[in-house]
């Protein structure tokens, strides 16, 4: 928005000379990186392959269609398997989550220099690893099975709820608290009283959302043998059984439409 | 004391339950119980072979002390900078494809059937997880990262072009109406009242994904996609524990990183 | 009732917001702090229950000295002082009956406190005052679905069923209308004399003070600099803790247009505190 006078008239840019070729420079490098990083995977790609992808494409359809009805039968258990995962999972992570979070807040946390670096770390490496990193070490703890699941789904979520709930913790009002403060009730009180009704909300928020997340998590852990409808699903690639396939996700769609529909609904009784 | 003699003594109270209605309230309560009851009765932990496990575990977790990462440094370094790539490429395509798509299925400015069109894609591209959609992208574009890049992009258009829809649909009418009352056309009123509305959510979520699509990266390798997934799951099929132990922490440092940096830049873009 | 020796406050950005103010408030005196924004009202009453630490000298309450107590005293002795805020400061998500119970918090036990089970003695108080302050029809209702009157009726409500013996008042009408500011301070003032209750009041408002305080002490720059009756502010006073201006105006007692509305304070504020934000929500999964 520069004004300047050229012979007795005012001109009017946008910007100045100089921001604008530094725009024009930001754009220049962001499209040579892009350029550059494309090159680097196109040279890893068999070129063939890809181009051959629309015949492939065809081909797969043709023999997902129609799904294989039949198989739905055995499908039930595996669906049931999955929403315990993602429901237990995300219970126990938020059983844990909650004292993290405390421990976290800066405003509820014990000591900012011992306690909290702690409870960061603690939420740092559950967000940092993926929930299928987690169930692949988890199997292979605890066996494979439903409950390496709901473990996995469970530490992941953990510094997931935790995060956003110490965020919510550190957002309130402090006025509120200080109000609780001033009648001469104890720390615990302070909390029950000044805090935790601020952040109820955010708390019901967050745990459904997450759950409606791990819905969709927990379709996957299959994979690596930790329980839900991923086993039929790998089982079924692996035997080349595509009109199965396409079962399940058809099934995996239903399963994630009717979540995202009940955690719409909690939602907006909570807010 | 004088106060209040008309109050009568002893009036007792009870915080107001949360759901009014007794009837839904004890309905939930039990479907609850009996829900949880009857997930518990099917989980069928082996407690013997989690007993049993729990040497092994520990076994197995001390093959993953000390990480080492000397031996497979090259493989690290290069599936490190192949997940940077994928993570680059992935989001600028993505978004470059979301934006219109998000602008279709904003339902404020589009024409009811674009509208349906564009939250179909948006729906279709969201409803699997990343890993389902990779597995299918590596059966048609074969092993490597060419497939992980796909996978990515179609995930970002999932994820960005529905919060630039319901960013869209959240912004101030009256500033639109305004530009469009000086009579200008429908890609004039886009950069004049749209854009500069949704323009500072829009870089703040373009990092977000960003931050994402490298997280991702990381898992989509293990189904065959690339990048530095490739390379830990050759760690962990080569029981090579202790690479893979120093190649989760090169994840969770860049993670890491990858977010203090988003963050603040965020923050400085505010 | 109270004594304050000396008492001095420097936050650790280095300003200074009390300077060794002395002062002594009697049994049953209703004393009206004023003074312009930033002369260290908000931290003088603050540094009295120790909201805030002070830098240097001493609180008495009674005997005892408040500003010696180790942090579990302090609580016991917080529940001697009650404290109305500013915007009232409810706890926005709990109901009016709750918010008036946490009063008696310094009293009852946690895991009391926690299910909301509170001596019957406590309830019985509770309605008598949510009568004497007209919210009996408001119990269960939530706080932030209140106006701004009733919700300082609340916060008196939440301070007077501590039992105190001194009330420390904070700005209680700076965000009402001049009518409802006016049913406020009487309330205040008629609790005080019928409980034989010491009030600090902060205000703004110097028509107001002269209307319902006893005694009015001016601060300035963290110095008291006027401690004398209602009637003893002049336009010298006023231009010795404000500054110069036409003071006129406010002097006049009795008249009602000295008073500037705010704005109408009527409106329910919407709840506050954090929300839920799809988009960081979204962004760290």
């Amino acid at each position: 928005m520069v004004t300047k006078r050229e012979d007795g008239k005012q001109l009017w840019r946008r910007r100045a000379t100089r921001t604008q070729l530094a725009i024009w420079f930001a754009w220049l490098v962001g499209t040579a990186i892009f350029v550059y990083c494309f090159q680097l995977i196109s040279e890893k790609t068999i070129w063939f392959f890809v181009l051959d992808a629309g015949t492939q494409a065809v081909d797969l359809g043709s023999r997902m269609l129609p799904p294989n009805w039949g198989y739905m039968e055995v499908l039930w258990r595996p669906i049931w398997d999955t929403i315990n995962i993602a429901t237990l999972g995300t219970l126990m992570a938020l059983v844990i989550a909650v004292p993290v979070a405390f421990l976290a807040a800066h405003n509820t946390t014990p000591s900012v220099t011992f306690v909290r670096p702690i409870a960061l770390l603690i939420i740092v490496s559950s967000r940092s690893i993926n929930s299928l990193i987690w169930a692949l070490l988890l199997v292979a703890i605890v066996g494979p099975g439903v409950f390496a699941g709901v473990l996995a789904i469970g530490f992941r979520s953990i510094g997931f709820c935790a995060k956003l709930l110490y965020e919510a913790i550190e957002e309130i009002d402090p006025k509120q608290v200080e109000a609780v403060e001033a009648t001469g009730a104890a720390r615990t009180q302070v909390l029950s009283y000044g805090v935790v009704p601020q952040v109820l909300p955010a708390f019901a928020g967050i745990s459904v959302f997450r759950w409606d997340i791990n819905i969709r998590e927990s379709t996957i852990l299959g994979l690596v043998g930790a329980g839900g409808i991923g086993i039929q699903l790998s089982a079924a690639i692996a035997e080349l059984a595509w009109s199965k396939v396409a079962l399940i996700l058809l099934v995996i769609i239903a399963t994630v439409v009717v979540s995202e529909w009940v955690s719409a609904k909690v939602r907006h009784s909570f807010i | 004391m004088s106060l209040g003699e008309g109050i009568a003594a002893g009036r007792r109270w009870r915080k107001p339950p949360l759901i009014k209605n007794p009837r839904l309230r004890w309905g939930l309560a039990i479907f609850a119980a009996l829900y949880l009851a009857a997930a518990f009765g099917t989980i069928e932990v082996n407690w013997t072979r989690v007993w049993d496990g729990l040497p092994r575990g520990e076994q197995f977790l001390l093959a993953f002390l000390p990480p080492d990462f000397a031996t497979r440094w090259d493989d690290i370094l290069d599936g490190i900078l192949e997940s940077l790539w994928m993570t680059v490429t992935a989001t600028v395509v993505g978004i470059a494809i979301s934006v219109p798509i998000g602008l279709g299925a904003a339902k404020n400015i589009a024409p009811a059937p674009v509208y349906y069109v564009c939250r179909a894609i948006v729906a279709g591209s969201r409803s699997f997880q990343e890993i389902i959609l990779a597995i299918f992208f590596v059966k048609l574009f074969g092993f490597g990262p060419f497939a992980g890049f796909i996978t990515l992009s179609v995930a970002t258009v999932g994820f960005f072009a529905k919060l630039l829809a319901e960013d869209i649909e959240a912004m101030d009418w009256r500033q639109a109406e305004a530009v469009r009352s000086t009579g200008a056309g429908w890609f004039q009123w886009l950069e004049y009242s749209v854009r500069p509305q949704v323009m500072p959510r829009f870089i703040g979520l373009s990092l977000y994904r960003l931050d994402i699509n490298f997280r991702e990266s990381a898992v989509v390798g293990i189904v065959g996609g690339g990048g530095i997934g490739a390379t830990l799951n050759t760690a962990f099929d080569r029981y090579e524990f202790d690479s893979a132990a120093a190649i989760l922490v090169v994840i969770i440092v860049l993670v890491m990183g990858a977010e203090y940096a988003s963050g603040h830049i965020r923050r400085w873009m505010q | 009732m109270l004594r304050l020796e000396g008492l001095h406050k420097r936050y650790p950005t280095g300003d200074v917001a009390l300077q060794s103010v002395d002062l002594e408030v009697p049994e049953g005196q209703v004393m009206a702090l004023i003074g312009p924004s930033g002369a260290g009202k908000s931290t003088l009453i603050r540094c009295i229950n120790r909201l805030v630490e002070p830098t240097a000298g001493r609180v008495f309450i009674g005997d005892e000295e408040v500003s010696a107590l180790s942090k579990r005293r302090l609580r016991r002795a917080r529940r001697r002082m009650g404290m109305i805020f500013q915007e009232y400061a409810l706890v926005e998500r709990l109901t009016v009956m709750e918010n008036v119970l946490s009063g008696r918090l310094g009293y009852v036990g946690f895991w009391r406190s926690w299910a909301r089970r509170f001596p019957q003695s406590d309830v019985d108080e509770a309605f008598r005052l949510l009568a004497r302050v007209g919210l009996d029809e408001m119990v269960d209702k939530r706080a932030d679905e209140l106006s701004g009157g009733q919700r300082q009726r609340v916060g008196i409500a939440r301070a007077l069923i501590q039992d105190p013996a001194l009330l420390l008042v904070d700005e209680p009408t700076a965000s009402l209308d001049p009518k409802t500011s006016r049913q406020i301070m009487r309330l205040i003032r008629e609790l005080c004399q019928e409980r034989r209750l010491a009030a600090i009041i902060n205000i703004h408002d110097v028509a107001l003070a002269q209307m319902f305080a006893q005694r009015i002490v001016g601060l300035r720059l963290g110095e008291i600099v006027y401690d004398g009756p209602t009637d003893g502010l002049d336009a010298a006073v006023l231009t010795e803790i404000y500054g110069e201006e036409d003071w006129q105006a406010t002097i006049r007692k009795d008249d009602d247009d000295a008073e500037t509305a705010d704005d109408d304070d009527q409106a329910v504020t919407g709840p506050r505190g954090p929300t839920l934000d799809e988009e960081r929500m979204a962004g760290i999964g």
